[in-house]
């Protein structure tokens, strides 16, 4: 996606403007979300966090007091809001109602299987993404180019989560050959980063495939060519850096959509990450936790974008 | 969830204005889905009655599509699941375009505050991916069908007026318009005659798009277990309840996952080849 709207060029600066502006409405709109969750949600949050914490048995009304005044319930709307999103910036995200662990902790903890999840997908995509695409795109129409367009098409068209069910049964039921949940070893990395990273390829194939055909297409590589330059030296010094830029763009386009599948992914391969924490911060009405979780998905991903716009910025010397 | 880029405007120019014959096939396709989920639900019976006499019964004629673990038809729940499935996504779809689209063309028209305002909310918005907002407001009332439409409608908006804007904006300043303004030609003409035509092939493809995340969103939250909630007949919650069953019935949960594949590559078909390929 050409990012030309206003047609200003693109600074380091006002990248990091703009992503900074995101980060702080998405944390304003979290977070107050959050807060209506808070009071709105039916029954009394704070004997719900006390029972949680104590056990339903040991809960009394002087710890749901005490969690009351914790959880700010006590006090009026207004103040309780303001010392609410207060409490946000300055990264205290209250604890957890179901383990009253400090949120941040959990987080941090869940982010890191998170992480090693993501770049496992996305070494698998950026590794056989772009190769592929650029074999194709280097021989256009030819036979290799027109099956793995077409497989390509065919993979885009099936959404992460059935593309789990589909590796569960085809290799965990049927083969028994990989886990189909948990993280008992090496191996219950593979179905999971493969799930996530299938569709991902695909795309790159086909963005790689175009950008790199325009390259050879276009009459500075026709020049390269003619001056005497060798196809690889042609392509290393002109054409890969050129089709970069719109490959790249790309990546940064599908990073809503890699988030997107980190909760439905990690649910089905019960990968003990920040979506499947957040799908389970849902089912026990864990506030501070959802808040947290989402709050730091949007975090990684406005991250996640603003690096891709530096990416783009640092291949194509055009958009500074 | 993969929505691919909208990259159509850098280009309006070339986005075809006729529908392409595989434009038709991925109609043909939804036309055959919606069919089904208007007329399997009259005719097939209450899709929660379970009879445990008949369980995981193979697809016969008194019950089409066999029945699942419950003795449940499969063929009333499909047909439930999938009239759910495109409601919803008619129904975030246009709440999403209308808003979305006047708001685009206001934000172009009178740039200024109203344009700093209007975009600044919308990178708000983008900045926070359509499912977790959808996530977020199902905690309010898990297990509704509300939380997904408020949430799609409030996530796709954005696409509609990012578009819309960038389009507006060189459709205005373009000469034909300048010349209906120099006649004395109001907004309102404007907007029919110069804007509409050139954005309705723009919308459409952005409405199937819309569309998909929709379909895929209620999928994707029932199959996690924090969308819709058994025994409401909903083709993701129908996978993972299925999935155990799979050794003894690989057939049942293949055909929620047949039903979701077909709405997909209808309106990825619809939407054009030149996103799909």
């Amino acid at each position: 996606m050409g990012r030309k709207d206003g047609g200003q060029p693109l600074t380091v600066a006002r990248i990091i403007v703009r992503r900074l502006v995101q980060a702080l409405l998405v944390s304003l709109m979290v977070s107050t979300l959050s807060f209506v969750m808070m009071r709105a949600l039916p029954g009394d949050a704070a004997m719900r966090v006390a029972a949680a914490r104590y056990g339903h048995d040991l809960v009394t009304a002087r710890a749901a007091d005490a969690v009351r005044a914790e959880l700010k319930l006590d006090r009026p709307v207004a103040s309780a809001l303001f010392a609410w999103w207060g409490d946000v910036l300055r990264l205290d995200l209250g604890t957890s109602a179901v383990t009253a662990a400090p949120v941040v902790d959990e987080v941090s903890h869940q982010l890191g299987y998170t992480i090693r999840l993501a770049l496992a997908a996305m070494g698998i995509a950026l590794l056989a993404g772009p190769l592929l695409g650029v074999l194709c795109g280097l021989w256009p129409g030819s036979a290799f180019d027109q099956t793995w367009r077409a497989l390509a098409a065919a993979i885009r068209a099936v959404p992460p989560f059935i593309l789990g069910l589909l590796l569960i049964i085809a290799f965990s039921v049927e083969m028994a050959a990989l886990p189909a949940a948990g993280t008992m070893d090496s191996t219950s990395l593979v179905l999971p980063a493969i799930t996530l990273a299938v569709g991902l390829t695909a795309g790159l194939i086909r963005v790689t495939r175009d950008a790199l055909k325009s390259v050879t297409e276009s009459g500075y590589f026709a020049f390269a060519r003619t001056k005497g330059l060798s196809l690889s030296e042609a392509l290393v010094r002109h054409g890969l850096r050129n089709a970069a830029a719109p490959v790249t763009a790309y990546v940064g386009v599908q990073l809503a959509f890699l988030i997107e599948g980190v909760v439905a992914v990690e649910t089905l391969f019960a990968w003990p990450g920040i979506g499947h924490a957040l799908v389970h911060a849902i089912y026990a009405r864990d506030v501070p936790m959802i808040q947290g979780t989402v709050m730091a998905m949007a975090i990684l991903f406005i991250g996640l974008s603003a690096l891709a716009d530096l990416a783009i910025l640092a291949i194509d010397p055009r958009r500074r | 969830m993969t929505m691919p880029s909208v990259g159509i405007l850098n280009d309006g120019a070339a986005t075809p204005k006729r529908m392409t014959p595989w434009q038709w096939v991925g109609l043909a396709i939804l036309a055959l889905i919606g069919f089904f989920g208007l007329v399997a639900p009259l005719i097939g019976g209450d899709p929660l009655i379970q009879d445990l006499d008949h369980v995981m019964i193979k697809p016969c004629l008194s019950s089409p599509l066999g029945t699942d673990h419950l003795g449940r038809s499969m063929f009333a729940r499909l047909g439930h699941a999938a009239r759910l499935s495109l409601l919803l996504a008619a129904l975030s779809v246009l709440t999403a375009a209308i808003p979305g689209a006047l708001l685009g063309v206001a934000a172009a028209w009178r740039a200024r505050w109203t344009d700093t305002a209007l975009s600044t909310i919308a990178d708000g918005v983008l900045a926070l991916p359509g499912l977790l907002l959808i996530v977020l407001l199902t905690t309010f009332a898990p297990g509704k069908f509300w939380p997904f439409y408020v949430g799609l409608s409030l996530a796709l908006w954005v696409e509609y007026f990012r578009v819309v804007r960038a389009a507006s904006q060189t459709l205005l300043r373009s000469s034909p318009v300048e010349a209906s303004r120099l006649l004395g030609f109001g907004p309102a003409y404007v907007v029919r005659r110069h804007l509409l035509p050139e954005l309705i092939p723009v919308l459409r493809t952005l409405m199937t798009f819309g569309a998909a995340t929709s379909v895929l969103s209620l999928a994707a939250l029932g199959l996690v277990g924090v969308g819709l909630r058994p025994p409401t007949p909903e083709l993701g919650t129908m996978m993972i309840e299925l999935l155990p069953h799979y050794q003894e019935a690989p057939w049942l949960i293949a055909e929620p996952i047949f039903v979701l594949l077909l709405a997909v590559t209808g309106l990825a078909l619809v939407a054009g080849e030149r996103e799909l390929r």
